[in-house]
């Protein structure tokens, strides 16, 4: 199918995905088989202690290491910079970015690519909260939590964009270079100031509905007091950008 | 200019609007009395109007939230799917 010069470099960071990780790449090189795009999958694994890269190892026995790329770090230094790193080694002229752990498909990608050529969008963001997206395996509680923390951020940032908390998009390699060098948050809010750092700069923003569905194997690693890092964050773009 | 700016100039261009007519604060001919009584409970209508409006908004989104049953399925008949093929290529779980 799609023969054009485009590259697209996956960017997986895992900490304690072992059991995530051979049936997300199994799936990434599934969806991309179908879809012809030429692509790499690229690990950075933060020296996960449940032996997530030895897995990694396998997986380029299976699939070659010209497709599967592992670029380790000792240990774990937090999500912004494992971008960072991972973009280091890529070499696709596009990077996306998603989470190992299952609750992104790789399905969505194709729809992505698609999206990208139409509008030539510089960033292309998936989306719960429009059309067909939405999520799988939350209570009503963390339904209206994630509802009423949108619309807010709608209200006080008018990014223009839907879902700012998420973090399966694509984006032109050199845009993430610009934005990733602009943005100090962590965390949720890491996702929510590049995308408003975005508008910022002029970077038109092209959206994919998405269906999350929460991860089935392995422990959620943000999570304690999420919700007053996600207003601290908010009201820091609110009176910062 | 940060969107904070943005709204305290906006809010304080429409308080000042407001202040303006219903004190009469240039002392120009006063405005017809039927007037003021919309302009005085004025703010105090919007603010109610938006608070309404708000969880009218997020009372819908919650209910219209799609659940993804179907995807979730989907990816537990795909996870086995891969399990077996992984494992039939040597990999090791
Ligand atoms: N390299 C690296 N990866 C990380 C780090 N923290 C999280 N990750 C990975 O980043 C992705 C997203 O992290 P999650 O723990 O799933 O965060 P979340 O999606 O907000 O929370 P849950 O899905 O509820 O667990 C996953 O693939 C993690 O394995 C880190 O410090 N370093
Ligand atoms: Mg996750």
């Amino acid at each position: 199918m799609a023969a054009s010069r485009d590259k697209y470099s996956v960017l997986l960071p895992t900490y304690n995905e072992r059991e995530n990780l051979p049936l997300i790449v199994w799936l990434l090189m599934r969806s991309f088989e179908q879809s012809g795009n030429d692509f790499e999958i690229i690990v950075i694994d933060d020296g996960s202690p449940d032996g997530t890269q030895e897995i990694a190892e396998q997986l380029i026995k299976i699939y070659g290491s010209d497709k599967i790329l592992l670029r380790p770090r000792a240990k774990k230094l937090g999500l912004g910079t494992a971008y960072v790193h991972g973009m280091k080694h890529a070499t696709g002229n596009f990077i996306i970015i998603m989470d190992a752990d299952l609750s992104h498909h790789p399905k969505f990608i194709p729809e992505f690519i698609r999206r990208q050529k139409e509008g030539n969008f510089d960033i292309v963001s998936g989306t719960r909260y429009k059309g067909n997206g939405g999520v799988h395996g939350w209570d009503v509680k963390r339904k209206l939590i994630s509802r009423g923390a949108n619309f807010l951020t709608q209200i006080l940032l008018r990014p223009g964009a839907s879902d700012l908390t998420g973090s399966f998009r694509l984006y032109k390699k050199e845009v993430l270079q610009k934005l990733i060098e602009k943005c100090v948050s962590k965390g949720y809010v890491f996702q929510m100031e590049m995308i408003v750092r975005a508008r910022q700069l002029g970077y038109s923003i092209g959206e994919v509905p998405i269906s999350f569905v929460d991860r089935v194997y392995g422990e959620s690693k943000l999570g304690g007091n999420e919700i007053v890092s996600f207003l601290k964050g908010l009201l820091t773009l609110f009176a910062t950008t | 200019m940060t969107k904070l700016l943005q709204w305290l100039l906006t809010l304080a261009l429409l308080g000042a609007t407001w202040a303006t007519l219903t004190l009469n604060l240039l002392g120009l001919s006063p405005l017809p009395p039927a007037w003021y009584q919309v302009l005085w409970p004025l703010p105090t209508y919007l603010l109610v109007t938006f608070g309404c409006y708000s969880l009218g908004v997020v009372g819908y989104r919650l209910a219209s939230f799609n659940d993804c049953e179907e995807a979730a399925r989907e990816l537990q008949a795909q996870i086995r799917e891969a399990r077996d093929d992984l494992a039939r290529r040597g990999m090791k779980f």
